[in-house]
């Protein structure tokens, strides 16, 4: 199918990014790598008036780590976290995020803040950003903005961006040594879409979990984070067998599941269980 | 409507698109290039792969606007002096299509990996090659196509 017709508007910073939604309002969309945008223009499930292509800003795409924070340009294309040259645990854990989105040349050109701007619930860095507790950095025609992450999901493709608003940066914590991260994913075909997802990321310290940050994406509309897994972790040492009773307390404890052709809500709920025990396995294994 | 020129194997194309037109749609439709072919036009099959600045780009997703100036390269583009290339020779010498559908994405992809130059294992080049749907199923020769010139077993066409 074609798209319907639209306006093309060519930014090459964010100020004109937002002066073009400014003047445009509802009716204009940004269009960064088009991998998940395009199909849905092309389905006409989106029929946007505008179209603002951002990708000849030069500023936007980069992985920078300053202090204890790691920012993200929303332009960063996913291959770049396959080898994102930045040391510690989440230098460790992206490649092995990143290699579960779609295929290479869907890599190549999606983008990690259109991946957070579209907000599919199987989105892998939408799972990610949730269960680290990101920061959006937005920006309008009259300033910026910093969106929580647990503020940011509101629904399935629904954000927390308002009209006018573009997603700039996003802000994750530069975890220190002690972390380990680990990441699981279960779907029917590979590249396909994810079904049920999990991030995690726990702090061990003296052989005992001191931390932990559990997240689950396409369980459910917008990903979770499991107040439930992390406090069967807290001060645990970490084994296998600990790691299935999270995961067993995370799956009890989610509600509002996804149903659809490809898994119902209880395959979801035991899919939970199976990918918080994994990630947690991941993190200790590859970390 | 908005004048564009695409650079397509080398030859610049002036032409008149919508911006909704897909860059596929326009290098068939516009410039005449009818190799590259058009599938699911959601980018799930890369029947119509090619290489955008030498990088493969579903070419139902890229508006035809956007690759205003860029250097655009085809299935047409792979012949040398009218005779097959090596990837081409491969395809012909270990059957790597049936139908022939998927061929021009398949080959265009195969393009990238191989000018790519880098070491390729056998997972990583199915692990991308499975980028691309073959709905005749014929995945073990396309892999075997392009192993040989990865390998160099196979170095250039033998003709047409």
């Amino acid at each position: 199918m074609k798209p319907a017709s639209f306006k093309y508007v060519l930014v090459e910073t964010w100020d004109a990014a937002a002066a073009a939604l400014a003047e445009h309002g509802d009716d204009a969309v940004i269009l960064a790598g088009g991998q998940s945008l395009v199909p849905v223009m092309n389905f006409r499930l989106a029929q946007p008036a505008v179209l603002v292509d951002v990708n000849p800003i030069t500023d936007g795409a980069y992985l920078r780590v300053e202090g204890d924070v790691l920012r993200v340009g929303a332009l960063t294309r996913h291959v770049r976290f396959e080898a994102p040259g930045i040391d510690g645990p989440l230098g460790r854990l992206f490649p092995r995020v990143a290699h579960h989105i779609a295929h290479l040349p869907i890599r190549m050109r999606g983008t990690f803040g259109g991946s957070l701007a579209h907000a599919d619930p199987a989105s892998e860095w939408c799972a990610l950003a949730r269960t680290l507790d990101a920061v959006m950095v937005v920006q309008n025609a009259k300033g910026e903005r910093r969106i929580d992450a647990a503020d940011y999901f509101r629904a399935a493709l629904t954000t927390d961006l308002a009209e006018g608003e573009v997603l700039r940066e996003i802000e994750l914590p530069a975890l220190g040594p002690d972390w380990r991260c680990g990441f699981a994913e279960f779907n029917r075909r590979a590249g396909d879409f994810a079904i049920v997802q999990s991030v995690a990321a726990i702090e061990v310290r003296d052989g005992r979990i001191a931390d932990a940050r559990i997240g689950v994406g396409g369980a459910t509309e917008t990903p979770q984070r499991s107040a439930a897994a992390k406090a069967v972790l807290a001060g645990g040492a970490p084994s296998a067998t600990l790691f299935a009773e999270a995961g067993a307390a995370a799956a009890d404890a989610m509600d509002d599941l996804l149903a659809d052709q490809q898994a119902g809500a209880d395959m979801r709920r035991d899919l939970v269980r199976a990918m918080v025990m994994r990630a947690l396995e991941d993190a200790v294994a590859a970390g | 409507m908005t004048r564009i020129t695409l650079n397509v194997n080398g030859t610049d194309h002036a032409v008149e698109v919508e911006p909704r037109h897909s860059l596929v749609d326009a290098l068939r439709e516009q410039c005449g290039q009818t190799g590259s072919h058009i599938g699911c036009e959601h980018g799930v099959c890369g029947a119509c792969t090619i290489l955008v600045d030498d990088e493969p780009v579903r070419g139902c997703l890229m508006f035809a606007v956007q690759a205003d100036g860029k250097k655009i390269r085809t299935i047409e583009g792979l012949a040398e002096n009218g005779a097959f290339n090596a990837l081409q020779q491969a395809f012909h010498e270990h059957h790597a299509l049936q139908c022939g559908f998927c061929t021009p994405g398949m080959l265009m992809l195969a393009t990238w990996i191989v000018e790519r130059g880098a070491p390729v294992s056998d997972d990583e080049l199915r692990d991308i090659m499975a980028s691309n749907l073959c709905r005749c199923t014929g995945y073990r020769n396309i892999l075997r196509a392009v192993r040989a010139v990865l390998d160099g077993t196979i170095t250039r066409g033998a003709g047409a």
